[in-house]
């Protein structure tokens, strides 16, 4: 048995002990699931160092489903690209149990929280452990199932569950298409396993499906474009890209470490790490790989123009994290996946930085989460300070933070693969400006300027309120996160991950362009931009200004426009939600109350006035009674008389 | 040689007779004596046909009847005075404990 099946098996029996036998914690749940964590990490770190020098191997756990020629086993893939990501994952999420303790210390449902977030680290491995579309599938819902629970960890607040609720089924709509996806893999492959769809993909290439066959119509599709089109709907769904996106910021109601662990760093991710694992088979359809560059950039740019004005700082992040999610599904579609994953795993350590920097700044103001309600925090909580600028230097791409390398690599593999990546690099040029310009507009106001937390502080009586630094736990891994965040992109490029990830993930063939710009040209000019937003940031927030509100009343169409999310949920709202409530009501009031109820109490009356009209015969008189069975009695004699005769 | 038709009618009438009795008064001692003469048309009934057909069944029969009218009445009657202690009445439309 190798130590790679005790990876996803410890977070599992930290789930069981704390799941089942939380009674008994009272608020001791950390003592089981965090130790057990760090074991994990421990194991999945060594792994990964062993992984540069032994091939990739697949620990065969047990047959789940045998039928026919169905053939779906649990098993454990350990490659390059499960490796680097299984480090992430447990990197981030030990730290995030870690820092739990601090920030849940004293909430009601403490062991809860701690079984569901190693409920959700198993899955998670699980899941970047698959090696078949099933297993995958099956994890893939798991973590969707934990990110509800964690979502709604406080359930008694009516925005907690309507997130969760939202969250749920949005990706609702995604799992449906990645379901299709596996049963059309399934049905032209006849295999649901990595291993026996990716050698035959070269001879579906030019396989047809006609698609509106059910209605006798007649449109071919090529099966591999249709198989790649409803996986990325799943992954849509997953990692929050339009139009499946709103559910993301609202998750945000959750407590601040699960935004850190699930809802930036690591289940957002699962689409992103889905089309890398199945990217023989995104290289295959040109016209899929299109429609999920397209995507990708959209939703880079269309969320980093809403994070511009959010004022919650948790919704910030999210959008960023959207914005970001959005680069990484656009190179991934131009063929540099291994660049996604790059962006990928750099994200996850500056995100969650963020993330967790953001929750250790409510924390210190007692859930205060306006942005517009804080400021000068920078002489009460430095550590915080310090950790988040690390991580928004690193999310503007400024050298040498993380985010500098794998932004500038994804937007060097966009500008080189041809018109359709140059428009999308002009696309990445301008959502970095915006990043940036966020990112430090979030810093400026919330470290810089005046204390503006005491004011509109009536309600608690005027003595405001005092931040004060979080406790050790909490701290700690901000400082290690920010570590990962200057050392992540440093190591990645020094090391070469695309190198170390070319096992699975094939690097693009990269086409200088004829008088295009030099590479050098290229990084010159995203630091450049970083800059810029930051400079456009520190004149709008970081002085006195008057700008922010000129410019909003100036441009008040594009200012609401951003403020208000660019209105998808107010169109939501009004195609799906309200028509769903019209059907349901539609349903309810006409044919369960109108016929359905109306049949049932019709016969249910018909009985019980018949009986109370009958009840009148029933006198009590015996000689009533006998009145009758003598007139019985004579009329079928008659009865007999009269018909016998003839 | 009285006919047997002539026997047949006294007993239908006397049959009657006892049935509007017991379905028209309220007096529940009448209502037992008409339910004597119902039994005793019965009984005419059997002796006719006994002496028509020329067997002794008939014959035999009707002291089966007189017997179990006789026993019946003894528990009627002891019915009725217990009835009478209960209700204080005589008159059948006091006895109406089968109406809910």
């Amino acid at each position: 048995m190798t130590p790679i099946i005790f990876i996803p098996l410890l977070p599992l029996i930290g789930f069981l002990v704390v799941g089942i036998f939380w009674p008994f914690f009272k608020g001791k749940g950390h003592f089981i699931a965090v130790p057990l964590m760090i074991g994990s990490w421990v194991i999945a770190t060594s792994e990964f160092f062993k992984s540069f020098t032994n091939p990739p191997n697949v620990t065969f756990v047990y047959d789940w489903i045998r039928s026919g020629h169905l053939d779906i086993g649990i098993s454990l893939q350990y490659d390059h690209l499960a490796a680097i990501m299984l480090f992430m994952v447990t990197t981030v999420a030990m730290l995030v149990h870690l820092y739990t303790i601090g920030y849940m210390h004293g909430d009601s449902g403490y062991d809860r929280f701690f079984s569901y977030i190693s409920l959700f680290s198993f899955s998670m491995i699980m899941l970047v452990l698959s090696n078949n579309l099933v297993e995958m599938f099956i994890f893939w819902e798991a973590v969707g199932l934990c990110s509800y629970l964690l979502i709604v960890h406080w359930y008694e607040r009516r925005p907690s569950w309507l997130a969760a609720n939202k969250a749920f089924i949005m990706n609702r709509v995604g799992d449906f298409g990645f379901l299709l996806g596996i049963f059309l893999t399934y049905s032209t492959f006849g295999s649901v396993s990595f291993a026996e769809i990716f050698p035959a993909i070269s001879s579906h290439l030019h396989q047809t499906v006609n698609i509106a066959s059910a209605f006798h119509g007649s449109m071919n599709i090529p099966v591999l474009d249709l198989i790649a089109l409803l996986l990325f709907l799943g992954a849509v769904g997953k990692s929050a890209q339009i139009p499946l996106h709103p559910w993301l910021p609202d998750a945000m109601e959750g407590p601040t470490p699960i935004s850190a662990l699930i809802h930036a760093a690591t289940m957002v991710t699962a689409g992103i790490f889905m089309i890398a694992r199945m990217n023989p088979l995104y290289n295959a359809a040109p016209f899929a790989a299109h429609v999920v560059a397209w995507t990708g950039g959209i939703t880079a740019i269309v969320a980093a123009t809403i994070a511009l004005t959010q004022p919650d700082i948790k919704k910030i992040i999210a959008y960023s994290t959207m914005s970001q999610l959005g680069y990484m599904v656009m190179v991934c579609g131009l063929g540099g996946y291994g660049a996604g994953i790059f962006h990928l795993l750099t994200h996850g350590a500056f995100k969650a930085l963020l993330f967790l920097g953001a929750g250790s700044v409510i924390h210190s103001l007692s859930g205060e989460q306006d942005v517009f309600r804080m400021g000068g925090l920078r002489k009460y909580i430095g550590l915080t300070f310090v950790t988040m600028l690390i991580g928004s230097l690193a999310l503007s791409g400024i050298p040498p933070f993380a985010g500098y390398y794998s932004k500038d690599l994804i937007l060097v593999t966009a500008y080189q693969q041809g018109p359709l990546g140059q428009i999308l690099w002009m696309i990445g040029v301008l959502t970095a400006v915006l990043t940036a310009f966020y990112s430090f507009r979030l810093m400026f106001l919330v470290f810089g300027g005046k204390e503006r937390f005491h004011s509109d502080q009536a309600g608690h009586g005027g003595h405001g309120i005092h931040p004060h630094e979080s406790p050790w736990t909490m701290t700690v891994p901000l400082v290690l996160l920010s570590i990962a965040a200057v050392v992540a992109g440093w190591a990645g490029e020094h090391y070469g991950v695309l190198e170390y990830l070319a096992q699975e993930l094939p690097i693009p063939h990269q086409d200088p362009v004829a008088g295009g710009m030099s590479d050098s040209a290229l990084k010159g000019l995203s630091v450049g931009v970083g800059v810029l937003g930051i400079f456009v940031a520190w004149a709008f927030y970081g002085r006195e200004s008057s700008i922010p509100g000129s410019l909003a009343k100036g441009l008040s169409f594009f200012y609401k426009l951003s403020l208000y999310k660019w209105y998808f949920d107010e169109l939501y709202d009004l195609v799906f939600v309200r028509s769903s409530f019209l059907i349901g009501r539609l349903f309810w009031q006409e044919l369960d109350k109108g016929v359905i109820d109306e049949t049932v109490n019709g016969v249910a009356a018909f009985f019980r006035n018949s009986g109370l009209g009958l009840r009148r015969y029933q006198t009590g008189q015996l000689q009533n009674y006998a009145m009758v069975m003598a007139i019985g009695v004579f009329g079928l004699v008659a009865f007999y008389l009269v018909f016998n005769r003839m | 040689m009285v006919p047997l038709s002539w026997y047949v009618a006294l007993s239908a009438f006397l049959f009657i007779t006892g049935l509007v009795g017991v379905l028209i008064r309220r007096n529940i001692v009448v209502v037992l004596l008409c339910i004597e003469i119902m039994l005793n048309a019965v009984n005419v009934n059997f002796v006719a046909f006994s002496d028509y057909l020329h067997l002794i069944d008939g014959q035999i029969f009707v002291f089966f009847v007189i017997t179990v009218a006789a026993a019946e009445v003894a528990i009627g009657l002891g019915i009725i005075i217990s009835l009478f202690r209960l209700k204080e009445s005589v008159n059948m439309d006091d006895y109406n404990l089968l109406k809910l």
